[in-house]
Protein backbone atom coordinates (compact mmCIF):
# COMPACT_ATOMS: atom_id res chain seq x y z
CA UNK A 1 0.00 0.00 0.00
CA UNK A 2 1.08 3.72 -0.38
CA UNK A 3 0.81 4.12 3.41
CA UNK A 4 4.07 3.71 3.73
CA UNK A 5 5.52 6.24 1.28
CA UNK A 6 2.74 8.50 2.63
CA UNK A 7 3.88 8.89 6.10
CA UNK A 8 7.37 9.87 4.93
CA UNK A 9 5.73 13.72 4.22
CA UNK A 10 4.80 15.33 1.11
CA UNK A 11 7.98 15.45 -1.04
CA UNK A 12 8.00 13.27 -3.78
CA UNK A 13 5.05 13.48 -5.70
CA UNK A 14 2.04 13.74 -3.70
CA UNK A 15 -0.93 11.90 -5.12
CA UNK A 16 0.25 11.19 -8.31
CA UNK A 17 -2.67 9.24 -10.19
CA UNK A 18 -1.74 7.77 -13.13
CA UNK A 19 -2.96 9.74 -16.78
CA UNK A 20 -5.32 7.26 -17.75
CA UNK A 21 -7.14 6.80 -14.81
CA UNK A 22 -7.41 10.74 -14.32
CA UNK A 23 -8.71 10.89 -17.98
CA UNK A 24 -11.96 9.21 -16.61
CA UNK A 25 -12.46 11.07 -13.43
CA UNK A 26 -14.93 13.87 -13.88
CA UNK A 27 -13.53 17.54 -14.16
CA UNK A 28 -16.07 19.14 -12.01
CA UNK A 29 -18.40 16.94 -9.69
CA UNK A 30 -20.98 19.10 -9.45
CA UNK A 31 -21.76 18.56 -14.15
CA UNK A 32 -23.22 15.30 -11.92
CA UNK A 33 -25.45 16.48 -9.60
CA UNK A 34 -29.62 16.73 -10.19
CA UNK A 35 -30.92 20.04 -9.99
CA UNK A 36 -32.16 20.04 -6.72
CA UNK A 37 -28.88 18.85 -5.28
CA UNK A 38 -26.94 21.47 -7.23
CA UNK A 39 -29.42 24.19 -5.45
CA UNK A 40 -28.88 22.01 -2.04
CA UNK A 41 -25.40 22.02 -2.23
CA UNK A 42 -24.89 26.11 -2.85
CA UNK A 43 -27.43 26.46 -0.15
CA UNK A 44 -25.14 24.20 2.37
CA UNK A 45 -21.79 26.02 1.46
CA UNK A 46 -24.02 29.49 1.80
CA UNK A 47 -24.26 28.00 5.61
CA UNK A 48 -28.08 27.11 5.20
CA UNK A 49 -28.65 24.86 8.21
CA UNK A 50 -31.55 23.08 6.89
CA UNK A 51 -29.52 22.18 3.52
CA UNK A 52 -27.02 20.90 5.74
CA UNK A 53 -29.44 19.00 7.90
CA UNK A 54 -30.91 17.27 4.55
CA UNK A 55 -27.58 16.43 3.12
CA UNK A 56 -26.82 14.41 6.18
CA UNK A 57 -30.15 12.81 5.48
CA UNK A 58 -29.37 11.35 2.10
CA UNK A 59 -25.92 10.86 3.48
CA UNK A 60 -27.31 8.33 6.07
CA UNK A 61 -30.04 6.58 3.90
CA UNK A 62 -27.51 6.84 1.12
CA UNK A 63 -30.49 8.21 -0.98
CA UNK A 64 -30.05 8.54 -4.70
CA UNK A 65 -27.42 11.67 -5.15
CA UNK A 66 -25.66 11.08 -2.31
CA UNK A 67 -22.65 9.66 -3.54
CA UNK A 68 -22.25 12.65 -6.41
CA UNK A 69 -22.93 15.40 -3.28
CA UNK A 70 -20.13 13.73 -1.40
CA UNK A 71 -18.12 13.95 -4.13
CA UNK A 72 -18.52 17.64 -4.83
CA UNK A 73 -18.40 18.40 -1.34
CA UNK A 74 -14.92 16.95 -1.55
CA UNK A 75 -13.30 19.38 -2.62
CA UNK A 76 -14.80 21.78 -0.09
CA UNK A 77 -13.89 20.04 3.07
CA UNK A 78 -10.49 18.95 5.08
CA UNK A 79 -9.54 21.80 6.85
CA UNK A 80 -11.53 20.93 10.12
CA UNK A 81 -9.90 19.28 13.42
CA UNK A 82 -12.10 16.39 14.49
CA UNK A 83 -11.96 15.69 17.73
CA UNK A 84 -13.85 12.14 18.34
CA UNK A 85 -14.77 11.57 22.16
CA UNK A 86 -15.64 8.16 23.40
CA UNK A 87 -15.89 6.14 26.36
CA UNK A 88 -18.68 3.73 28.05
CA UNK A 89 -21.84 4.90 28.19
CA UNK A 90 -22.19 7.07 31.53
CA UNK A 91 -18.85 8.13 31.71
CA UNK A 92 -19.95 11.24 30.76
CA UNK A 93 -19.56 12.16 27.34
CA UNK A 94 -22.12 14.22 26.29
CA UNK A 95 -22.00 16.27 29.02
CA UNK A 96 -18.28 16.90 28.55
CA UNK A 97 -19.10 17.59 24.53
CA UNK A 98 -21.80 20.17 26.10
CA UNK A 99 -18.80 21.75 28.33
CA UNK A 100 -16.53 21.84 25.18
CA UNK A 101 -18.84 23.17 22.85
CA UNK A 102 -19.67 25.95 25.39
CA UNK A 103 -15.84 27.10 25.58
CA UNK A 104 -15.53 26.73 21.65
CA UNK A 105 -18.76 29.64 21.25
CA UNK A 106 -17.24 31.79 23.97
CA UNK A 107 -14.92 32.28 21.93
CA UNK A 108 -17.00 32.35 18.49
CA UNK A 109 -15.85 29.33 17.22
CA UNK A 110 -18.98 27.32 15.56
CA UNK A 111 -19.07 23.98 16.44
CA UNK A 112 -20.73 20.47 14.48
CA UNK A 113 -21.34 17.59 16.70
CA UNK A 114 -22.16 14.44 15.43
CA UNK A 115 -23.95 12.22 18.61
CA UNK A 116 -23.31 8.55 17.63
CA UNK A 117 -25.63 5.91 19.27
CA UNK A 118 -26.30 2.66 18.96
CA UNK A 119 -29.51 0.57 17.18
CA UNK A 120 -31.22 -2.36 17.81
CA UNK A 121 -30.19 -4.83 16.17
CA UNK A 122 -33.63 -6.43 16.17
CA UNK A 123 -35.47 -3.85 14.61
CA UNK A 124 -32.60 -1.20 13.77
CA UNK A 125 -35.15 1.51 16.18
CA UNK A 126 -32.99 3.57 18.10
CA UNK A 127 -33.28 5.97 21.33
CA UNK A 128 -30.79 9.39 20.66
CA UNK A 129 -30.73 11.09 24.22
CA UNK A 130 -27.63 12.82 23.77
CA UNK A 131 -29.30 15.93 22.56
CA UNK A 132 -31.12 15.77 26.56
CA UNK A 133 -27.43 16.99 27.74
CA UNK A 134 -26.15 19.32 25.35
CA UNK A 135 -28.74 21.73 26.58
CA UNK A 136 -26.59 24.84 27.61
CA UNK A 137 -25.90 26.05 23.71
CA UNK A 138 -29.48 25.08 22.69
CA UNK A 139 -30.86 27.75 20.31
CA UNK A 140 -27.87 28.46 19.24
CA UNK A 141 -27.54 28.54 15.37
CA UNK A 142 -23.20 28.50 15.62
CA UNK A 143 -23.83 24.90 17.32
CA UNK A 144 -25.52 22.63 14.53
CA UNK A 145 -25.79 19.22 16.40
CA UNK A 146 -26.58 15.88 14.64
CA UNK A 147 -27.70 12.48 16.41
CA UNK A 148 -27.30 9.36 14.20
CA UNK A 149 -27.76 5.65 15.02
CA UNK A 150 -24.81 3.75 14.66
CA UNK A 151 -27.32 1.45 12.31
CA UNK A 152 -25.76 -2.06 13.10
CA UNK A 153 -22.33 -1.22 12.06
CA UNK A 154 -19.61 -2.45 14.78
CA UNK A 155 -17.26 -0.03 15.75
CA UNK A 156 -20.03 2.28 17.06
CA UNK A 157 -19.51 5.09 14.17
CA UNK A 158 -22.01 4.28 11.69
CA UNK A 159 -20.20 3.87 8.32
CA UNK A 160 -21.80 7.33 7.17
CA UNK A 161 -20.68 9.32 10.00
CA UNK A 162 -16.98 9.68 8.08
CA UNK A 163 -18.95 11.15 5.33
CA UNK A 164 -21.13 13.37 8.02
CA UNK A 165 -17.83 14.91 9.35
CA UNK A 166 -17.41 16.06 5.27
CA UNK A 167 -20.18 17.71 5.05
CA UNK A 168 -19.72 19.97 8.16
CA UNK A 169 -16.11 20.12 7.55
CA UNK A 170 -17.64 21.23 3.95
CA UNK A 171 -20.15 23.60 5.70
CA UNK A 172 -17.49 26.07 7.18
CA UNK A 173 -17.75 24.44 10.68
CA UNK A 174 -14.51 25.61 12.90
CA UNK A 175 -15.03 22.40 14.82
CA UNK A 176 -16.39 18.93 14.70
CA UNK A 177 -16.69 17.04 17.60
CA UNK A 178 -18.19 13.14 17.30
CA UNK A 179 -19.53 11.74 20.10
CA UNK A 180 -19.87 7.99 19.72
CA UNK A 181 -20.80 5.49 22.39
CA UNK A 182 -18.14 2.87 23.53
CA UNK A 183 -18.93 -0.36 24.41
CA UNK A 184 -15.12 -1.17 25.34
CA UNK A 185 -13.74 -2.57 22.39
CA UNK A 186 -16.00 -1.58 19.52
CA UNK A 187 -15.03 1.95 18.51
CA UNK A 188 -11.69 1.56 17.31
CA UNK A 189 -12.85 2.72 14.10
CA UNK A 190 -13.22 6.43 15.61
CA UNK A 191 -9.49 6.37 14.84
CA UNK A 192 -10.16 6.37 11.19
CA UNK A 193 -12.32 9.62 11.35
CA UNK A 194 -11.16 11.88 14.41
CA UNK A 195 -7.49 13.83 14.49
CA UNK A 196 -7.69 13.44 18.26
CA UNK A 197 -9.45 10.75 20.06
CA UNK A 198 -10.23 11.45 23.98
CA UNK A 199 -11.21 8.72 25.88
CA UNK A 200 -13.59 9.28 28.62
CA UNK A 201 -13.13 7.28 31.58
CA UNK A 202 -14.89 7.18 34.74
CA UNK A 203 -13.68 6.59 38.23
CA UNK A 204 -13.89 3.28 39.84
CA UNK A 205 -14.77 1.71 36.82
CA UNK A 206 -12.32 -1.90 37.31
CA UNK A 207 -8.64 -1.75 37.99
CA UNK A 208 -5.92 -1.64 36.02
CA UNK A 209 -6.29 -4.56 34.40
CA UNK A 210 -9.61 -3.61 33.28
CA UNK A 211 -8.16 -0.99 31.55
CA UNK A 212 -5.48 -2.88 29.69
CA UNK A 213 -8.03 -5.29 29.20
CA UNK A 214 -10.44 -3.20 27.25
CA UNK A 215 -7.62 -1.93 24.42
CA UNK A 216 -8.71 1.88 25.29
CA UNK A 217 -5.00 2.66 26.04
CA UNK A 218 -4.35 2.08 21.86
CA UNK A 219 -6.74 4.56 20.33
CA UNK A 220 -6.78 7.53 23.11
CA UNK A 221 -4.93 10.64 22.40
CA UNK A 222 -5.74 12.37 25.56
CA UNK A 223 -7.73 10.78 28.62
CA UNK A 224 -10.30 12.60 30.42
CA UNK A 225 -11.01 10.85 34.11
CA UNK A 226 -14.13 12.38 34.19
CA UNK A 227 -16.82 12.58 37.61
CA UNK A 228 -12.81 13.73 39.42
CA UNK A 229 -15.24 14.95 42.26
CA UNK A 230 -15.89 10.98 42.81
CA UNK A 231 -13.29 9.27 45.49
CA UNK A 232 -12.08 6.62 43.47
CA UNK A 233 -10.87 9.78 40.78
CA UNK A 234 -7.77 10.28 41.17
CA UNK A 235 -6.70 6.63 41.57
CA UNK A 236 -8.31 5.87 38.68
CA UNK A 237 -6.12 8.87 37.18
CA UNK A 238 -3.07 7.38 38.63
CA UNK A 239 -3.74 3.70 36.96
CA UNK A 240 -3.98 5.40 33.73
CA UNK A 241 -0.96 7.78 34.06
CA UNK A 242 1.01 4.34 34.89
CA UNK A 243 -0.40 2.75 32.41
CA UNK A 244 0.34 5.48 29.28
CA UNK A 245 3.75 6.00 30.91
CA UNK A 246 4.43 2.84 30.91
CA UNK A 247 5.60 2.41 34.13
CA UNK A 248 4.57 -0.61 36.96
CA UNK A 249 0.99 0.48 37.62
CA UNK A 250 0.95 1.67 41.64
CA UNK A 251 -0.98 -1.54 42.82
CA UNK A 252 -3.65 -1.32 45.20
CA UNK A 253 -5.39 0.16 47.39
CA UNK A 254 -2.86 2.04 48.83
CA UNK A 255 -1.47 3.86 46.02
CA UNK A 256 -5.79 5.34 45.35
CA UNK A 257 -5.85 6.60 49.31
CA UNK A 258 -2.33 8.41 48.77
CA UNK A 259 -3.02 10.38 45.66
CA UNK A 260 -6.42 11.06 46.58
CA UNK A 261 -5.76 12.69 49.71
CA UNK A 262 -3.14 14.59 47.84
CA UNK A 263 -5.23 16.06 44.74
CA UNK A 264 -8.09 17.16 47.15
CA UNK A 265 -5.92 19.88 48.53
CA UNK A 266 -6.18 22.40 46.34
CA UNK A 267 -9.72 21.60 44.94
CA UNK A 268 -8.41 22.98 41.37
CA UNK A 269 -9.47 19.59 39.62
CA UNK A 270 -7.64 19.13 36.42
CA UNK A 271 -4.60 21.44 37.11
CA UNK A 272 -2.70 19.17 38.53
CA UNK A 273 -2.48 16.50 35.84
CA UNK A 274 -2.04 19.42 33.36
CA UNK A 275 0.83 20.90 34.69
CA UNK A 276 2.62 17.10 34.52
CA UNK A 277 1.70 17.00 31.18
CA UNK A 278 3.08 19.98 29.52
CA UNK A 279 6.04 18.98 30.82
CA UNK A 280 5.94 15.44 29.55
CA UNK A 281 4.92 16.77 26.08
CA UNK A 282 7.68 19.03 26.42
CA UNK A 283 10.11 16.12 26.71
CA UNK A 284 8.24 14.34 23.47
CA UNK A 285 8.70 16.93 21.16
CA UNK A 286 9.80 15.17 18.11
CA UNK A 287 7.83 12.58 17.03
CA UNK A 288 6.36 11.08 19.94
CA UNK A 289 3.11 11.81 22.28
CA UNK A 290 2.40 10.60 25.76
CA UNK A 291 -1.15 10.37 26.19
CA UNK A 292 -2.18 12.88 28.86
CA UNK A 293 -4.48 12.23 31.53
CA UNK A 294 -7.15 14.76 32.38
CA UNK A 295 -9.49 15.32 35.27
CA UNK A 296 -12.53 17.07 34.95
CA UNK A 297 -15.85 17.45 36.49
CA UNK A 298 -18.01 17.65 33.46
CA UNK A 299 -21.52 19.04 35.35
CA UNK A 300 -19.05 21.80 36.64
CA UNK A 301 -16.95 22.59 33.57
CA UNK A 302 -14.01 21.98 36.12
CA UNK A 303 -11.33 20.96 34.39
CA UNK A 304 -12.52 21.60 30.80
CA UNK A 305 -9.56 24.06 30.68
CA UNK A 306 -6.83 21.59 30.90
CA UNK A 307 -8.77 19.42 28.52
CA UNK A 308 -8.97 21.93 25.72
CA UNK A 309 -5.49 22.51 26.26
CA UNK A 310 -4.40 19.30 25.83
CA UNK A 311 -6.86 19.15 22.57
CA UNK A 312 -4.73 22.35 21.51
CA UNK A 313 -1.45 20.25 22.02
CA UNK A 314 -2.26 17.21 20.15
CA UNK A 315 -3.13 19.28 16.88
CA UNK A 316 0.14 20.83 17.22
CA UNK A 317 1.99 17.85 18.04
CA UNK A 318 -0.31 16.68 14.46
CA UNK A 319 0.56 19.54 12.58
CA UNK A 320 4.20 19.65 13.93
CA UNK A 321 5.19 15.89 13.85
CA UNK A 322 3.82 15.32 10.14
CA UNK A 323 1.14 12.83 11.53
CA UNK A 324 -1.89 15.04 10.41
CA UNK A 325 -0.67 14.65 6.83
CA UNK A 326 -0.40 10.70 7.58
CA UNK A 327 -3.34 10.71 9.01
CA UNK A 328 -5.41 12.28 6.03
CA UNK A 329 -4.05 9.56 4.37
CA UNK A 330 -5.10 6.97 6.24
CA UNK A 331 -8.21 7.95 6.38
CA UNK A 332 -8.07 8.46 2.64
CA UNK A 333 -6.99 5.13 1.87
CA UNK A 334 -9.84 3.59 4.36
CA UNK A 335 -12.52 5.79 2.70
CA UNK A 336 -11.62 4.24 -0.88
CA UNK A 337 -11.32 1.06 0.60
CA UNK A 338 -14.47 1.44 2.26
CA UNK A 339 -15.60 2.45 -0.91
CA UNK A 340 -14.12 -0.12 -3.52
CA UNK A 341 -15.89 -3.13 -0.88
CA UNK A 342 -18.98 -1.63 -1.03
CA UNK A 343 -19.45 -1.13 -4.87
CA UNK A 344 -17.62 -4.84 -5.32
CA UNK A 345 -20.31 -6.06 -3.00
CA UNK A 346 -23.13 -4.40 -4.98
CA UNK A 347 -21.49 -5.37 -8.46
CA UNK A 348 -21.25 -9.16 -6.78
CA UNK A 349 -24.97 -8.77 -5.18
CA UNK A 350 -26.31 -7.35 -9.23
CA UNK A 351 -24.40 -10.44 -10.36
CA UNK A 352 -26.04 -13.29 -8.21
CA UNK A 353 -29.33 -12.15 -9.28
CA UNK A 354 -28.37 -12.29 -13.13
CA UNK A 355 -27.76 -15.67 -12.07
CA UNK A 356 -31.35 -16.97 -11.12
CA UNK A 357 -31.05 -15.23 -7.01
CA UNK A 358 -28.90 -16.33 -4.29
CA UNK A 359 -31.56 -18.85 -2.80
CA UNK A 360 -31.39 -21.24 -6.09
CA UNK A 361 -27.74 -20.97 -5.94
CA UNK A 362 -27.94 -21.91 -2.31
CA UNK A 363 -30.38 -24.74 -3.17
CA UNK A 364 -28.24 -25.84 -5.39
CA UNK A 365 -25.10 -25.65 -3.36
CA UNK A 366 -26.49 -27.21 -0.52
CA UNK A 367 -27.87 -29.83 -2.13
CA UNK A 368 -24.54 -30.62 -3.08
CA UNK A 369 -25.05 -30.58 -6.59
CA UNK A 370 -22.52 -28.00 -6.83
CA UNK A 371 -20.13 -26.72 -4.79
CA UNK A 372 -19.34 -23.17 -3.35
CA UNK A 373 -15.90 -22.74 -4.71
CA UNK A 374 -16.37 -23.32 -7.97
CA UNK A 375 -19.61 -21.96 -8.33
CA UNK A 376 -18.31 -18.70 -6.96
CA UNK A 377 -14.81 -18.72 -9.06
CA UNK A 378 -17.68 -19.15 -12.44
CA UNK A 379 -19.71 -16.52 -11.24
CA UNK A 380 -16.59 -14.16 -10.56
CA UNK A 381 -14.77 -14.84 -14.15
CA UNK A 382 -15.77 -11.92 -15.93
CA UNK A 383 -14.72 -9.86 -13.22
CA UNK A 384 -11.53 -11.71 -12.97
CA UNK A 385 -11.02 -11.09 -16.76
CA UNK A 386 -12.23 -7.67 -16.71
CA UNK A 387 -9.71 -6.90 -13.81
CA UNK A 388 -6.79 -8.82 -15.84
CA UNK A 389 -7.44 -6.61 -18.94
CA UNK A 390 -7.63 -3.27 -16.91
CA UNK A 391 -4.68 -4.05 -14.13
CA UNK A 392 -1.71 -3.51 -17.24
CA UNK A 393 -2.56 0.17 -18.25
CA UNK A 394 -4.24 0.77 -14.53
CA UNK A 395 -1.16 -0.70 -12.64
CA UNK A 396 0.51 2.24 -10.82
CA UNK A 397 -2.78 2.96 -8.81
CA UNK A 398 -1.16 1.53 -5.52
CA UNK A 399 2.93 2.74 -6.16
CA UNK A 400 2.45 5.46 -8.19
CA UNK A 401 6.39 5.07 -9.33
CA UNK A 402 5.64 2.34 -11.68
CA UNK A 403 3.02 3.39 -13.60
CA UNK A 404 5.02 3.41 -16.88
CA UNK A 405 3.91 0.33 -18.18
CA UNK B 1 -26.71 -7.02 2.51
CA UNK B 2 -27.14 -4.21 -0.15
CA UNK B 3 -24.33 -1.66 0.25
CA UNK B 4 -24.97 0.77 -1.10
CA UNK B 5 -28.89 0.61 -1.48
CA UNK B 6 -30.95 2.92 0.33
CA UNK B 7 -31.52 2.49 4.17
CA UNK B 8 -34.56 4.50 5.25
CA UNK B 9 -35.05 4.92 8.86
CA UNK B 10 -37.99 7.18 9.91
CA UNK B 11 -36.63 9.81 12.12
CA UNK B 12 -38.69 11.07 15.00
CA UNK B 13 -38.24 14.41 17.24
CA UNK B 14 -39.65 13.05 21.04
CA UNK B 15 -40.19 16.62 22.29
CA UNK B 16 -41.07 18.05 25.97
CA UNK B 17 -41.78 21.38 25.64
CA UNK B 18 -42.22 24.35 28.23
CA UNK B 19 -42.72 24.00 32.37
CA UNK B 20 -43.92 20.48 32.46
CA UNK B 21 -41.63 18.03 34.44
CA UNK B 22 -43.93 14.57 33.46
CA UNK B 23 -42.18 13.00 30.70
CA UNK B 24 -42.98 9.34 31.53
CA UNK B 25 -45.56 9.76 28.55
CA UNK B 26 -42.81 11.18 25.88
CA UNK B 27 -40.46 7.92 27.23
CA UNK B 28 -43.50 5.33 26.40
CA UNK B 29 -43.46 6.91 22.88
CA UNK B 30 -39.72 7.12 22.89
CA UNK B 31 -39.78 3.79 23.32
CA UNK B 32 -42.81 2.26 21.48
CA UNK B 33 -41.70 4.11 18.35
CA UNK B 34 -37.79 2.46 18.83
CA UNK B 35 -38.88 -1.05 18.91
CA UNK B 36 -41.19 0.15 15.56
CA UNK B 37 -37.56 0.65 14.06
CA UNK B 38 -37.89 4.27 13.80
CA UNK B 39 -34.48 6.25 15.27
CA UNK B 40 -35.71 8.56 17.81
CA UNK B 41 -34.57 11.69 19.21
CA UNK B 42 -35.64 12.99 22.69
CA UNK B 43 -35.37 16.42 23.07
CA UNK B 44 -35.45 15.51 27.41
CA UNK B 45 -37.31 18.09 29.47
CA UNK B 46 -38.33 21.76 29.82
CA UNK B 47 -37.36 22.83 26.34
CA UNK B 48 -38.10 26.10 24.97
CA UNK B 49 -39.96 26.11 21.60
CA UNK B 50 -36.60 27.50 19.63
CA UNK B 51 -34.65 25.18 21.13
CA UNK B 52 -37.06 22.18 19.52
CA UNK B 53 -37.29 23.56 16.07
CA UNK B 54 -33.57 23.92 16.30
CA UNK B 55 -33.65 20.21 16.99
CA UNK B 56 -36.29 19.41 14.28
CA UNK B 57 -34.51 21.26 11.98
CA UNK B 58 -30.87 19.83 12.61
CA UNK B 59 -32.13 16.87 13.27
CA UNK B 60 -33.90 16.39 9.64
CA UNK B 61 -37.02 14.44 11.53
CA UNK B 62 -39.53 13.14 9.80
CA UNK B 63 -41.70 13.09 12.55
CA UNK B 64 -42.29 15.88 15.14
CA UNK B 65 -44.06 14.29 18.92
CA UNK B 66 -44.82 17.05 20.80
CA UNK B 67 -45.62 16.08 24.36
CA UNK B 68 -47.74 18.77 26.35
CA UNK B 69 -49.21 18.68 29.72
CA UNK B 70 -49.75 21.73 30.94
CA UNK B 71 -51.95 23.07 29.10
CA UNK B 72 -50.26 25.57 27.63
CA UNK B 73 -50.61 23.88 23.79
CA UNK B 74 -52.21 26.93 22.95
CA UNK B 75 -48.67 29.16 23.29
CA UNK B 76 -46.55 27.04 22.31
CA UNK B 77 -47.23 24.64 19.87
CA UNK B 78 -47.58 27.82 17.17
CA UNK B 79 -43.99 28.98 18.16
CA UNK B 80 -42.82 25.71 17.11
CA UNK B 81 -44.68 25.39 13.89
CA UNK B 82 -43.41 29.15 12.66
CA UNK B 83 -40.13 28.49 13.71
CA UNK B 84 -40.11 25.35 11.57
CA UNK B 85 -42.19 27.74 9.13
CA UNK B 86 -39.27 30.08 9.05
CA UNK B 87 -36.84 27.92 8.44
CA UNK B 88 -38.98 26.05 5.59
CA UNK B 89 -39.05 22.85 7.16
CA UNK B 90 -43.06 22.80 8.62
CA UNK B 91 -44.09 20.97 5.17
CA UNK B 92 -41.69 17.92 5.58
CA UNK B 93 -42.46 17.35 9.28
CA UNK B 94 -45.48 15.54 10.30
CA UNK B 95 -46.15 16.98 13.48
CA UNK B 96 -48.30 15.38 16.25
CA UNK B 97 -49.50 16.28 19.89
CA UNK B 98 -50.03 14.40 23.07
CA UNK B 99 -50.96 14.69 26.14
CA UNK B 100 -53.69 16.14 27.72
CA UNK B 101 -55.96 18.66 24.99
CA UNK B 102 -59.37 19.55 25.81
CA UNK B 103 -61.39 18.83 22.66
CA UNK B 104 -62.46 22.12 21.53
CA UNK B 105 -58.41 22.41 21.28
CA UNK B 106 -57.81 20.01 18.65
CA UNK B 107 -59.54 21.50 15.76
CA UNK B 108 -57.20 24.79 16.47
CA UNK B 109 -53.76 23.09 16.42
CA UNK B 110 -55.02 20.94 13.21
CA UNK B 111 -56.06 24.30 11.69
CA UNK B 112 -52.10 25.33 12.53
CA UNK B 113 -50.70 22.59 11.14
CA UNK B 114 -50.75 19.91 13.79
CA UNK B 115 -51.68 15.77 11.86
CA UNK B 116 -53.06 14.90 14.88
CA UNK B 117 -53.64 14.92 18.49
CA UNK B 118 -53.24 11.45 20.47
CA UNK B 119 -54.45 11.83 23.99
CA UNK B 120 -54.40 9.59 27.15
CA UNK B 121 -55.28 5.99 26.15
CA UNK B 122 -54.54 6.31 22.51
CA UNK B 123 -53.02 2.14 21.66
CA UNK B 124 -49.70 2.63 20.94
CA UNK B 125 -50.05 0.54 17.84
CA UNK B 126 -52.00 3.48 16.73
CA UNK B 127 -49.75 6.11 17.02
CA UNK B 128 -46.78 4.11 15.29
CA UNK B 129 -49.88 3.10 12.38
CA UNK B 130 -50.54 6.55 11.85
CA UNK B 131 -46.49 7.27 11.69
CA UNK B 132 -45.81 4.58 9.05
CA UNK B 133 -48.62 6.12 6.79
CA UNK B 134 -48.01 9.57 7.05
CA UNK B 135 -44.22 9.62 7.57
CA UNK B 136 -43.44 6.40 5.41
CA UNK B 137 -44.78 7.99 2.15
CA UNK B 138 -42.77 10.73 1.82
Amino acid sequence: MADDTASEGESEGEGEIPAELLATLPENPRDHLSDNDAALLEDLLDGDQRALARVLTKIENRSEGARELLAALHGHAGTTPVLGITGSPGAGKSTLVDKLTDYYREREETVGILAVDPSSPYTGGSVLGDRIRMGSTAGDMGVFIRSMSARGRLGGLSMATTDAVTALDAFGMDRIIIETVGAGQNEVDIVETADTVAVVVQPGSGDDIQLLKAGILEIGDIFVVNKADMDEAAGTAADLEAMVHGAEPMGGAAGHHAVDAADHGDGAVGTDSDGGNTAENAENTEDGWTPPVVQTVATTGDGIDAFTAAIEDHGQYLDRSGRADARNRQRAAATLQRLLQRDLSELSEELIDAHGGIDGLAAAVAARETDPYSLVETLTAPIATAVQSETEPLDGVDGPDDAAD
Amino acid sequence: MSADSTQRAIRCLIAKVGLDGHDRGAQVIARAFRDAGFEVVYSGLHRAPEEIVQAAVQEDVDVLGISILSGAHNTLVPKIIDGLESYGALDDTLILVGGIIPEEDKSHLKELGVAEVFGPGTPMAETVEFVREHAGSE
